[in-house]
């Protein structure tokens, strides 16, 4: 039964592509990229128990990186990405030393005033990033011959990044790592006791989602083909932490969920209601009270309930 | 000669104004049954805290088998060979009873930080699992959670996770605590029947039970070692009566 839904849902990505129009095919393309986004989060709040509020560091810096090598030191595509994805990760690893120094609020803090320092640096450093006016005339990669810049092309390769981002981070959670991971979460002091180094499977965690944030950043770098700090502000940050709360975190699918719902409402809704972000509170607070442990886990527990009937 | 399973040398511990361990020095053999008593806010369960590394002493030595673990971080000394429970018990509440078990199995194996391979490819592991389980008397609960169990299965859970470890130094924070009297004639036994090869050093109140288990007793009152030996010569001893009999 689990598994019919599971594939019901995988098969929805496959029919844009043959339905939808462009505008549609590019929401769902967006859709998937900020999915991504927040399954990396996803494994830092749900399965780790940190909350970060600055991962939008690992998809700005990704982007940035891509961005300033491919447009302005004429890097290909392919050198650029590895580049940028390694020097993410190097940066994961960096503040990941300085940020598991804390746990809970502290930690929180932490990654935010870190993630604050490169939105500034991205705002004022005007020289390199070209500050509010950002890097415009980008262009999307074309892996083997393939052009990317229809919007049906692109899709294909959001999805295909995108099926096996989740592939490897639900192989991650599954894994005995995952386990450690998650009973890090739960009981630091006990699993220390157990042998296991709370740290290092923390850190390590920190830098694997730093990781996948980085590459959701180079699609959407890839996507937009433009890239403006807001891409590293807070609110991007904060966005993607709702998506993951509102979702269903620990999940996932949660995250996914919650990315679509917050891009269908910031791109979709926003285009009747001006004060769309007044709507995504409302959903948001119906999510909290009516579900407090998010859509995914609230509609599988709802299922439950209907199959096993009325108590 | 062998070196002590477990040596602490003039600990010291404070809180601000408060010792909480005041220049306490303890030798445990191999193998020892060792039952650290002592009157409530003696300093038992910090002393445990220091031995288990959850807490840094302010001076003093802690060897365990000869190698000085006192600035060792808690799951350096876990590989060392120490285990231990909690007063309160510390498990994971949503996961199976299989699951709890073979955290403490992976602890102290490489496959902890296994990233590729899904948990359950390591057929011998849920093997293990059971086979702990069932000397608990627990089997037929394996894939429950946690949350659904009995406490007094519970305080089993605890005991069994620190087993699995195959501990040489194995330290029990209020085995019996909260046990009805048919739990704790069970837990008894199974304490009784831990392999010679571990140093036990138990926490407990319920003189009753724990004296039978104890082949030496540490007597602990505000931070320092009161009375240490024997435990027929504790027991006579006047100090024992006067600070934990109340005579």
């Amino acid at each position: 039964m689990k598994w019919i839904g599971v594939a019901l849902v995988a098969a929805s990505f496959l029919f844009p592509p043959f339905f939808a129009g462009d505008f549609y095919i590019n929401l769902a393309s967006q859709i998937l990229i900020a999915a991504i986004f927040a399954l990396s989060l996803n494994l830092l709040v749900g399965f780790g128990g940190m909350t970060s509020l600055g991962h939008a560091s690992y998809l700005g810096v990704a982007a940035y990186i891509s961005a300033l090598l491919t447009s302005r030191y004429g890097f290909g595509h392919g050198p650029a990405a590895i580049i940028s994805i390694t020097g993410t990760i190097v940066m994961a690893a960096f503040f990941g030393v300085i940020a598991l120094r804390a746990t809970g609020l502290g930690f929180l803090m932490i990654t935010l005033a870190l993630s604050q320092v490169l939105w500034g640096l991205a705002y004022r450093m005007s020289n390199v990033t070209n500050g509010d006016n950002g890097i415009a005339g980008l262009t999307r990669p074309t892996p083997f011959g393939i052009s990317l810049d229809s919007a049906v092309s692109f899709y294909w390769f959001a999805l295909v990044v995108a099926t096996v981002a989740f592939l490897m981070m639900t192989i991650f959670v599954s894994s005995s790592f995952g386990s450690s991971l998650k009973g890090v979460r739960d009981q630091p002091r006990r699993m220390a006791a157990l042998g296991f180094n709370p740290w290092m499977i923390r850190w390590i965690t920190f830098i694997y989602a730093g990781f996948w944030g980085g590459v959701s950043g180079l699609l959407y770098v890839y996507y937009n083909k433009y890239i403006h700090p807001t891409s590293l502000s807070t609110t991007s940050s904060a966005e993607a932490l709702l998506g993951v709360i509102a979702g269903g975190s620990g999940t996932l699918g949660g995250p996914v969920a919650g990315a679509a719902l917050v891009l269908l409402l910031k791109n979709y809704v926003s285009a009747y209601l001006e004060r769309w972000n007044m709507l995504l509170g409302f959903v948001f607070l119906f999510i909290v009270l009516v579900m407090p442990t998010g859509i995914v886990p609230g509609l599988t527990r709802l299922m439950t309930g209907l199959r096993r009937g009325p108590r | 000669m062998t070196p002590h399973a477990l040596e602490i040398k003039n600990l010291n511990k404070a809180f601000g104004g408060l010792s909480v361990t005041q220049n306490v020095s303890l030798t445990i053999r191999p193998g020892e049954r060792r039952l650290v008593i002592g009157p409530n806010g003696a300093g038992k369960t910090t002393l445990f805290n220091q031995i288990s590394g959850d807490i840094r002493p302010n001076s003093g030595h802690i060897y365990l088998f000869g190698t000085d673990v006192t600035h060792l971080a808690p799951y350096r000394r876990a590989h060392s060979g120490l285990s231990r429970t909690y007063q309160i018990i510390t498990l994971f509440t949503g996961d199976t009873l299989e699951h709890n078990i073979t955290l403490g199995l992976i602890g102290l194996r490489p496959s902890r930080w296994q990233m590729w391979r899904p948990l359950s490819y390591y057929g011998d592991l849920t093997t293990e699992a059971r086979r702990i389980l069932d000397t608990v008397g627990l089997l037929h609960l394996a894939t429950h959670p946690i949350s659904d169990i009995a406490y007094g299965e519970k305080r089993r859970v605890e005991l069994a996770m620190a087993l699995a470890q195959k501990p040489r130094v194995l330290l029990l924070d209020e085995p019996l605590a909260g046990l009805s009297n048919t739990e704790r004639s069970q837990v008894k036994s199974l304490i009784a029947s831990i392999s010679r090869e571990t140093a036990v050093i138990m926490i407990e109140h319920d003189m009753d039970t724990a004296l039978d288990l104890a082949e030496t007793v540490t007597l602990l009152n505000y931070g320092r070692v009161i009375v240490d030996g024997d435990r027929d010569s504790v027991i006579a001893d006047e100090r024992t009566r006067e600070v934990y009999l109340g005579v």
